[in-house]
Formats: C-alpha cells, structure tokens, sequence
C-alpha cells in the first residue's frame, strides 16, 4: 500500500557500487587507525606503568592526558565514520552533539572539584 | 553516507514543512535521541566513578596489576592485554556492521547476511570474553589483601612463577604503617610468618577476589563499579546481540528487500556502534588510567 503522508527519507540511502568501493576503504582506513590507537595505548600502559612513575608524578599526568586524547579521536571517528553522523545534516550533527557535550563538562567540572574538595578534607 | 541528507537545500525549503529539517526519518532520529539518553547513563556512571577516585586517600588499584592474566597463560604477566584483546574484538564487530550497512545501501542482501551474522560472532565472543574477566575477578589472587592490626591495608606480593610469598605492601594507611614508607618486619621470613599467623588465626582479614561488598584489588567502590559498569555494558552488549540476530532473520527471510531498503539494519547498527563507543571509554577511564 502506498502512503503519501510518510516521507521515507531512508529510501534515498542507496548508493552504487563505485561509491561502495570508496566508503568501503573508509572504513578499512579508520579500522586500521582504530586498532593502531588502541595497541599505543596499551603499549604505552606496558612499558611506563602507573605505579613505576608514581601516580601524582608529571610523567604520569601527561600520559593521562595522552590517553583522554587518543580515546576522544577513537570516539570521533566512531562516531562520524561509523555512525556515520558526519555525513548527516549539520543541524542533527549538531542537535545530537553540542548539549551532550557543554552537559557533560558541566557535570565532570563539578562532580571532579567537589571530590578534590572531599579529598583535601579526608587526607587532612 | 549518499542520500537525502547530501542534498543541497535552502534553509526555506528545509524548515518550511513538508520536509525534515534533519533529513532523516522518524526511526533513525529517535534512535539517536535514544543514544544520547543512554550515553548519559553511561557518562553518569563514569564520572560517579571518577568522583569515588577523587575523594578516596588512598592508592586506588592499577588496572595493569589486576587485569594481567589471560586465558591459558597461568601467571604470566600480560597487563591489559585480555582487555586490549576484548576492545579489538568489538572494534572488529562495529567495522563488520558498517560494512553490513554499506552492502545494505546497495540493496545486497548476501553481503548483509554475511557481516550480520559475522557482527553476532563478535558479539558472542565479547560476551564470553567477559564472562571469563569476571570469573577471574571474583576468584581473585592466592594471598589477597590483608588488613592489618593497625588498621592499615597491605596488597600481598608474590613470585608468579614458584607462587611464594614475598612481604606486604601498604595500600591504605593505618596508626602504625604509612603509604609509601619502608619497613624491615613486612619483608622476608618475618613477614612469611605473620602471613601464616594471621591466615590461621584471623582468616577474616584476609579477602581473596571480589563480591558486591568488598575486594582485595582496592576499596569496596572498584568492585562495585566494575561490577556494575561492565556488567551494565555487558547488558547493552547482550541485547544488541539479540536484536542483531532478530534483524538478521528479518533479512533473511526477504522482509527488508521487499521494504526496498535497509534501514533497519542501519539502526541497529547505530546502537551496535553505540555499545563501542561506550567500551571505548570504559577500557580508557576504568582500565587505563
């Protein structure tokens, strides 16, 4: 049965075989940029261990850093590649990214001082 | 991916009616909606765990020294390297279900067959995966962590390879033993010997692996996050496994080729990448850091 008053968008989401072929090794790149992130980490994790450099030390610190860095690129490419939300519209990109995101840095901003804060106050 | 959402539209076209400003179809946009819903569970949970970390005094464990077995390998340290195993794995599924879309968007029903059913294979594997991790979890280590008479806590150590005791080390501060600090008694026969006096006497200070109320890797805290955050994904994991199969009969009986397109396969492939996503930062702030 045909309907008039349903839009399927979906219907529009074919593609040809050439372009297949070039989405295809897309995703073959970012699975090789996926695992190769992934074996870093670890190797990084294996050869300067937490309790070798101390956990407050600088060198400890940055490794940190290093790992948030590498997990935020591998959730990037999950997220826009694989889900491929970098091909939709800006506005849903948007809509689904941006109040996620300004919510998120709130929520850790005041979770991370306030434990800082309960820390202090327990070591003293 | 080509499609309506390429197209090149004026904004009075687009947000004028008859047309979704967003280009995508009701289903799809409230699987995303969904999607963020859960990444806040998923972020609330995480950053719970990271404000326990916050307040806690004490040395918080290191996921190298408890994740360090694999299956086989007896004692052998091989820090993260299950875990690492277990991420590749679930990397490798999310790239079989993209590539089970794309053959789905040129309508080739074969290749859809072939990367779902092989999507459902990793997530079988993942799924027992850790049903292994957690069996070791809770088993635990052969001497455990003791709590001492004054109140302080030592992490045993250990020869890997002839399983001999070695001396303690202080993980949590007590009237008499300090972090950080060294001390002749808590190494060598000394130390043998007061492992085995309390090990006769006061068994009840000595945890060996985890329950829901306490673990002999870290404060009560690390078991119960690690229980419910993994097993709360593990959760996510299961389920994504039984819609993909559902979708996968769907395929083959021909319902999606005579819808004469593939969404529902895209969707479920949203919340299958989701279940990644997720793991990827639980293997960062859980495991790594």
């Amino acid at each position: 049965m045909e309907r008039d008053d349903v839009i399927e968008y979906s219907l529009d989401a074919h593609h040809s075989d050439e372009d297949g072929k070039k989405i295809r090794k897309k995703i073959w790149i970012v699975t090789a940029l996926l695992s190769i992130i992934t074996i870093v980490e670890v190797g990084v994790g294996v050869l300067w261990p937490r309790n070798a450099l101390g956990a407050d030390s600088g060198a400890w610190l940055s490794i940190k850093l290093f790992y948030i860095v590498l997990t935020l690129v591998k959730a990037g490419y999950i997220i826009l590649t694989f889900m491929h939300l970098g091909d939709e519209r800006k506005s849903l990109k948007y809509v689904i990214l941006v109040p996620y995101i300004i919510f998120m840095i709130y929520l850790m901003f005041i979770a991370f001082v306030e434990g800082s804060a309960i820390n202090a106050i327990w070591a003293s | 991916m080509a499609g309506h959402a390429t197209k090149q539209m004026d904004a009075a076209t687009l947000w004028g009616g008859n047309e979704s400003p967003f280009s995508v179809s009701y289903g799809k946009m409230m699987m995303w909606f969904f999607l963020v819903s859960d990444a806040l569970t998923f972020g609330g949970l995480l950053v719970a765990y990271g404000t326990i970390r916050y307040t806690y005094t004490g040395i918080w464990p290191s996921g190298e020294e408890v994740f360090h077995h694999f299956p086989l390998a007896g004692e052998a340290h091989l820090p993260l390297l299950y875990v690492a195993f277990m991420t590749f794995i679930l990397i490798v599924s999310s790239v079989t279900m993209v590539l089970g879309v794309e053959a789905g968007h040129r309508m080739d029903k074969k290749g859809v067959i072939k990367w779902l059913a092989l999507t459902i294979v990793g997530g079988f594997i993942f799924l027992g995966s850790q049903v292994w991790e957690w069996s070791h979890f809770i088993h635990g280590s052969e001497y455990g962590k003791i709590t001492m008479a004054d109140g302080s806590v030592m992490k045993a150590h250990y020869d890997h390879g002839t399983h001999e005791f070695k001396g303690f080390e202080v993980v949590q501060d007590g009237s008499k033993y300090k972090i950080g600090e060294e001390y002749e008694e808590l190494h060598g026969d000394h130390a043998v010997a007061l492992y085995k006096s309390i090990e006769e006497n006061e068994p009840y200070r000595i945890v060996k692996g985890a329950n829901l109320y306490e673990n002999e890797y870290g404060p009560s805290h690390y078991g119960q996050f690690f229980f419910f955050i993994t097993g709360f994904h593990g959760f996510h994991v299961f389920s994504g496994v039984i819609i993909n199969i559902l979708v996968l009969l769907m395929v083959i009986k021909g319902t999606m080729h005579k819808r004469g397109h593939y969404e529902m396969v895209e969707k479920t492939g949203l919340y299958w990448h989701f279940v990644d996503l997720v793991w990827v930062f639980v293997f960062t702030f859980f495991y790594l850091v």
